[in-house]
């Protein structure tokens, strides 16, 4: 039997709610799971990675994110143990690595953003045109990789005890063509949307860049993100990193709620996969109440008010 | 410096899609657009070639004979040079179509930088800029927001979760893979479009792009529509109460708080 390979991804040293859904999806399987992470103490994740046969433990001075070095590294990693399915998260990170790691071991396949696998009969399927159709492809490479989309598959607690083995492993020190010299940190601390279980997300409805903050502020209630349209974006009421869309980001939390969003389909495709989604607009005619669970007709700049002190008094 | 800019023709964002034969879309009655993404890596090309005398943009695009008018756009956009690779279908392993634009750019002139979308909205795999630059042994940036030449250096910003940026510096040739707030992309001006439709568009066959065999080792099993959401109902009465609704079915119905 084949084995199968996990990245695990560390953000800030801290493990990503995602890998332990990348871990469970590979634990289903009944192969052996081998674990990879660049971390000079992955003791102290000994709890969640639980159940799987062994962890390879990349070590070195620097373990910052360099695509070269991690590239190389977990190619190297992935043919000397065999691992002939090896599965990461469709993060920025994720999407910047993993594509360069297939190019790298020959006759290596790699589809991104996945949101159905089936290991046993190599097919797997993920969103195109940004959600509109679905695409299920088979893969006839020797080594296949894959990203999975945040929030869509299940990450079930370990029902096996067992700690797993540590086997060190020498990062791989070509001379890097790329280097990161600096992460230049975003002023506001924010959710990242494409791990969030509820996003607040305005649109040209909102008027105005300083509106923002009334959704910032039902955001703070629900511990949620905040996202935008392509109208809010190419108005400047909210920044790029904010939008939802297909030529935007694609999210899927739990609860999504479009305040002053009509609701084109450019829109509709980047959040349609979340499970509930909320509409407040003002024009009852707005496409979005189509599309919505639950809909309310009203101005946002009294709805979104009352809601959050709604919220307040029931959460 | 010789500047690249690989293109892809896709439908356009409002499009309505539906399926053919199982596999792939039914192209009548589709508008095709240059990738949005393309249109941020053409437009930080030409304010490269301006700022570089002796410069040229050259868009390269593989596909059938309809991307003809994509590379059309790109050179009413202001490109000077054209290749298009010419395949009777779209096909979806990435790795064939990096190597075939790399090697039809190895054999074209000497390359500076190719910028490229970092995704294309159609297939939305995010993989051919970064194969590209593997197969041509040079270094790539991603989802790059900011770039800079300077030197014989590119110095990049990538945008990475929650807003933060990587800031990259790479020597050139590299590849660029360029996301939306890089720049404002021009319009093609009447002239543009005038001059573009003379110039000659170099054809070559997936044979002259070194690609002998096409063998797909990705294969499209199935193209179909995900399941339509259930309407939903609108919650009625004035705000005060349809909030109080709202969010007692969200707990109670739905489940989500």
């Amino acid at each position: 039997m084949a084995n199968i390979g996990v990245y695990v991804e560390l953000k800030d040293n801290q493990f990503k709610k995602s890998n332990k859904e990348a871990l469970s999806l590979a634990k289903k399987s009944g192969a052996d799971v081998y674990a990879v992470i660049f971390s000079n103490d992955p003791g102290q994740f000994a709890d969640v990675l639980k159940g799987v046969k062994k962890v390879v433990q990349v070590k070195n001075d620097d373990l910052s994110y360099q695509p070269d070095l991690y590239a190389d590294t977990l190619a190297k990693i992935i043919t000397e143990f065999n691992l002939n399915d090896f599965i990461g998260v469709n993060s920025a990170q994720g999407k910047d690595l993993f594509p360069r790691i297939a190019a790298k071991i020959e006759n290596a396949g790699l589809v991104m953003d996945c949101v159905e696998m089936d290991l046993a009969n190599r097919t797997v399927t993920k969103p195109v045109y940004a959600g509109k159709l679905l695409s299920k492809y088979v893969m006839d490479n020797p080594f296949r990789l894959y990203t999975i989309r945040p929030n869509v598959f299940p990450a079930s607690a370990s029902d096996s005890e067992a700690a797993p083995e540590i086997t060190v492993f020498e990062a791989v020190k070509n001379p890097p063509r790329a280097k990161i010299v600096e992460i230049i940190k975003s002023g506001a601390k924010k959710i990242d949307l494409q791990e969030a279980d509820i996003i607040v997300s305005g649109g040209r409805g909102i008027k105005a860049k300083e509106n923002f903050a009334l959704l910032q502020e039902l955001a703070e209630v629900l511990k949620a993100g905040v996202g935008a349209s392509r109208a809010a974006v190419d108005a400047e009421f909210a920044t790029y990193d904010m939008q939802v869309g297909q030529t935007g980001k694609v999210v899927n939390p739990k609860l999504y709620i479009a305040c002053g969003i009509s609701g084109a389909i450019q829109h509709f495709v980047g959040m349609k996969t979340s499970k509930v989604i909320v509409a407040i607009n003002k024009d009852p005619e707005a496409p979005i109440f189509k599309k919505a669970d639950y809909g309310i007709v009203g101005d946002l700049f009294k709805v979104v008010p009352l809601l959050k002190e709604e919220l307040q008094k029931n959460l | 410096m010789n500047i690249y800019v690989a293109i892809k023709q896709v439908p356009d964002t409002e499009a309505s899609l539906l399926v053919k034969d199982g596999v792939s879309i039914n192209e009548t009655d589709i508008k095709w657009i240059l990738s949005p993404y393309d249109e941020y890596a053409l437009e930080e090309a030409l304010k490269l070639k301006e700022k570089i005398p002796g410069s040229t943009v050259t868009v390269i695009s593989l596909g059938p004979n309809r991307v003809e008018s994509a590379i059309r756009t790109g050179l009413a956009m202001g490109a000077e040079n054209a290749i298009h690779i010419e395949t009777a279908e779209p096909f979806p392993d990435h790795k064939i179509i990096a190597a075939a634009l790399g090697n039809a750019i190895k054999q074209d002139a000497g390359y500076g930088i190719i910028f490229m979308g970092k995704q294309a909205i159609d297939d939305d795999s995010y993989l051919t800029h970064i194969y590209l630059a593997e197969h041509l042994g040079i270094p790539v940036a991603t989802n790059v927001i900011a770039f800079n030449h300077d030197n014989g250096k590119v110095v990049v910003e990538r945008e990475i979760d929650e807003g933060a940026r990587e800031k990259i510096e790479m020597s050139v040739p590299c590849v660029v893979g360029a996301t939306k707030g890089l720049n404002t992309p021009r319009y093609a001006s009447l002239m543009g479009i005038m001059k573009a439709k003379k110039i000659p568009i170099k054809k070559l066959s997936l044979q002259d792009a070194g690609i002998a065999q096409l063998d797909n080792k990705i294969k499209r099993e199935k193209l179909y529509a995900p399941p339509e959401k259930p309407q939903g109902r609108i919650i009625p009465g004035e705000p005060e109460d349809a909030v109080k609704e709202l969010v007692r079915v969200l707990k109670e119905e739905a489940k989500v708080l």
